[in-house]
């Protein structure tokens, strides 16, 4: 069976087919077959003000819900546009599709208008890609483009398809299987290693649980939090982990690593034994590897064998999906009936508090002006670890992650691997279009939110009720940071001294925003904000050379920490 | 060192790029490489040559093992195989001296491919290592001008490099 139609319709067929009900786009030459068949379609099209927040926003929805996410742009700049979404998404394992527009086929590489080597130029930014040139072709592809996309470790794809491709009429027969021969998965884990694993939890007096991002991607939080009780470890969550244990879990420590509170990090450095669940071992979590958890044995967990030994060699590795690993170990575990060193296990519980209660991540506030963790603590709040928040990248992030409950997955969406400013505010959209009954905080600093800042108008077009929450420093705070400790406070272009006034830039898009520079201040804007229909712009004016600690220094042991600011020498 | 990859992967386009851009990515020089088809004209055998720190070299395999259309990606640095590689040397040189190369190109098991009133084209196949004592020496005769092939390997277990590849064929409904 099979029916005659355009390649545009066909590959709208194919994306009603996997599921998809919004996509992130922007129109443009080579791509008008496809916007036409949209034209009549109940899909919905999500008009976004750059390509860029167009990838963003699909690994927003992505990370919000762990469906694939949809982003469309045309060929030459809008294909290099996305790419930066595109190497977001492959350092984070965000399943994305993105479809691009190309030249028609016999103009490839002819330097045509708009015309870009796409399917070159984003080799190394996908887990994999297509060029479709032939309509016979292109259902096959879109359909291989998801399966790879969401299967084995998640990432994103692009199709490049012409623009003869779409305007061809073909035949679509429905694609009935995939065959990928050179594309491995996986998942079971291995049947020996998953004992030696359980022998050697069973036999640790100081374990610890090191969980990341693969926790969520594979929808293992529960498995997760029933292994930790099985045990009764002690468990932190990277940066890309965070929700994947409770943050009011009794056993949760919090985040390790560059800004890891100091006991997560001393933590890690006198376990004697690391579950290493969907984690990579990335250098902002182990410092320098030398000297990281020098006395752990390692039990590493992930999906994709290429991790497994990348920084640290484990002595058991496991490659398979985290969940499906976990339920065969917790199974393993709770028939296991060896006694475990319970006086050990204790007296690792009693060092673990007391590095918890020596330096605990503190909520600093002043009466004069708002500190930049007073916001956080207000946010989380609000939320009370149920709220979406989306950050950008640099302090304001590090000061979210260290300070913001999250009761479950899937509510922290920072870009972890690549560190792309910008992408707080699009995230957000993506993230409000797949969870409508959320409340979504967008936290930017005011440096990544001039970089979205064009986004407010998708916001406002789409009445998203998104609360954008800028934390203002006035400078490009982490850069900063680092200028003041390691380059002598040589501030060299980082003062972002001009800023819209945020009242004015709302209305300007029509909708509510304010500024505000007083701790008394906070609470009720924050709640007005969020009690507003709405969008909201909440432009906060927080102290400006606050620098975020717990801080490991670029190339130094988690352990030796910078706890905080450097102390004024009396002067005699 | 010099480690010795063999691939097995789709013949697609592209397929090529991903194999040297992994490999550029990550900063590796490549030192030779050569692409053909199989029995099957659907699947290409890549054998490359690249410097990798040896502790580096798994990850190297584990990384090509992931591109979708490398079928099977196997270490032969040390397994048990068998390496040549072909070099095409063209050479002028003295009249005088043109029976002693041609002496010399007998010890290396080299055959003349042309000939002409200022030299030769010669053809040897050894290993790597052979073809590079063979053009020193015809270096020491006049001009030469070198074509090398770049290595060719097979592997001499014939567990580690099947023809065949692994299939793998999901049915929609498994996959969702």
């Amino acid at each position: 069976m099979s029916t005659l139609m355009s390649g545009a319709k066909m590959l709208l067929e194919c994306l009603v087919r996997e599921g998809v009900d919004c996509i992130f786009g922007y129109p443009g030459g080579v791509t008008l077959p496809f916007y036409d068949v949209l034209y009549d379609h109940h899909v919905r099209h999500v008009l976004v003000r750059h390509e860029e927040n167009a990838a963003f926003a699909a690994e927003g929805y992505a990370r919000a819900t762990g469906k694939v996410g949809v982003c469309c742009a045309t060929s030459g700049p809008g294909a290099t546009n996305l790419t930066t979404g595109l190497v977001d998404a492959m350092m984070d394992s965000i399943p994305i599709v993105a479809i691009t527009g190309q030249v028609t086929s016999k103009l490839i590489g002819s330097d045509a208008f708009q015309e870009a080597d796409t399917f070159g130029i984003t080799r190394p930014c996908t887990k994999h890609n297509f060029l479709v040139k032939r309509i016979d072709d292109l259902a096959q592809a879109v359909h291989e483009a998801f399966y790879i996309a969401a299967s084995g470790r998640p990432g994103p794809v692009l199709v490049d398809v012409t623009k003869d491709a779409l305007q061809a009429q073909g035949h679509y027969q429905p694609v009935t299987s995939i065959h990928l021969p050179g594309y491995k998965v996986f998942t079971e884990g291995h049947t020996g290693q998953i004992r030696r694993a359980v022998q050697m939890i069973q036999e640790s007096e100081r374990p610890l649980v090191y969980a990341g991002g693969g926790i969520i991607a594979a929808g293992a939080a529960a498995d997760l939090r029933e292994f930790v009780e099985l045990t009764d470890s002690p468990a932190v969550n990277t940066l890309m982990g965070l929700g994947g244990l409770p943050s009011e879990h009794p056993n949760f420590i919090s985040m390790p690593g560059m800004h890891g509170s100091y006991a997560a990090n001393m933590a890690m450095t006198n376990a004697d034994l690391l579950i290493a669940l969907g984690v990579r071992f990335d250098d902002r979590v182990t410092g320098r590897l030398a000297a990281f958890a020098p006395h752990a044995k390692v039990i590493h967990v992930d999906i994709d064998p290429a991790e497994i030994g990348k920084n640290r060699a484990p002595d058991v590795p496991i490659v398979g999906d985290v969940k499906r690993v976990l339920a065969k170990i917790n199974k393993l575990l709770a028939e296991d009936k060896t006694a475990v060193p319970a006086a050990a296990r204790r007296a690792w519980w009693r060092q673990i508090r007391e590095w918890k209660a020596e330096h605990p991540l503190q909520v600093v506030t002043s009466d004069t002006e708002i500190k930049p963790q007073h916001l956080m603590a207000e946010i989380d709040r609000l939320s009370n670890g149920q709220a979406i928040v989306t950050s950008d990248v640099g302090q304001h992030q590090m000061w979210a992650a260290q300070l913001i409950r999250f009761a479950e997955p899937r509510l922290w969406l920072n870009s972890g691997g690549l560190g792309s400013m910008g992408f707080g505010l699009p995230a957000a959209i993506g993230a409000q279009f797949a969870r409508p009954d959320k409340l979504v905080f967008s936290l930017v600093g005011d440096g990544g939110f001039q970089m979205s800042i064009p986004e407010l108008a998708t916001v406002a077009s789409y009445g998203l009720p998104i609360k954008i929450v800028c934390m203002n420093n006035g400078y490009l705070g982490m850069v900063r940071q680092w200028q003041t400790l390691f380059y002598n406070d040589r501030l060299s272009a980082v003062e972002l001294d001009c800023f819209p006034d945020a009242e004015k830039l709302a209305a300007a898009y029509g909708f509510k925003g304010k500024t505000i520079d007083k701790p008394w201040e906070l609470a009720p804007a924050l709640e007005e904000a969020v009690k507003a229909p709405g969008p909201y712009l909440l432009n906060v004016k927080v102290s400006p050379f606050e620098c975020v600690y717990p801080m490991v220094p670029a190339g130094g042991a988690i352990h030796e920490m910078v706890l905080g600011p450097p102390q004024p020498v009396a002067v005699p | 060192m010099m480690q010795v990859i063999s691939l097995l992967l789709e013949n697609k386009p592209g397929a090529l790029m991903r194999v040297t851009g992994l490999l550029s990515q990550r900063g590796y020089n490549i030192e030779s490489l050569t692409v053909a088809r199989t029995l099957d004209p659907e699947v290409s055998r890549m054998t490359i040559a690249v410097e990798v720190e040896t502790a580096q070299r798994q990850q190297v395999i584990k990384q090509m093992n992931k591109l979708i259309n490398v079928l099977q990606a196997t270490d032969l640095t040390e397994l048990p195989s068998v390496m040549r590689e072909l070099v095409l040397v063209r050479i002028r040189m003295p009249q005088e001296t043109r029976q002693a190369v041609l002496k010399e190109a007998e010890i290396f098991g080299g055959r003349v491919v042309d000939s002409s009133t200022e030299g030769f084209v010669i053809e040897v196949t050894a290993d790597p290592e052979k073809l590079g004592e063979f053009i020193d020496v015809m270096g020491s005769y006049g001009e030469i001008e070198v074509a090398r092939s770049g290595a060719l390997v097979i592997a001499l277990d014939p567990k580690k490099l099947k023809l065949q590849p692994p299939v793998l064929t999901k049915k929609l409904e498994e996959v969702y």
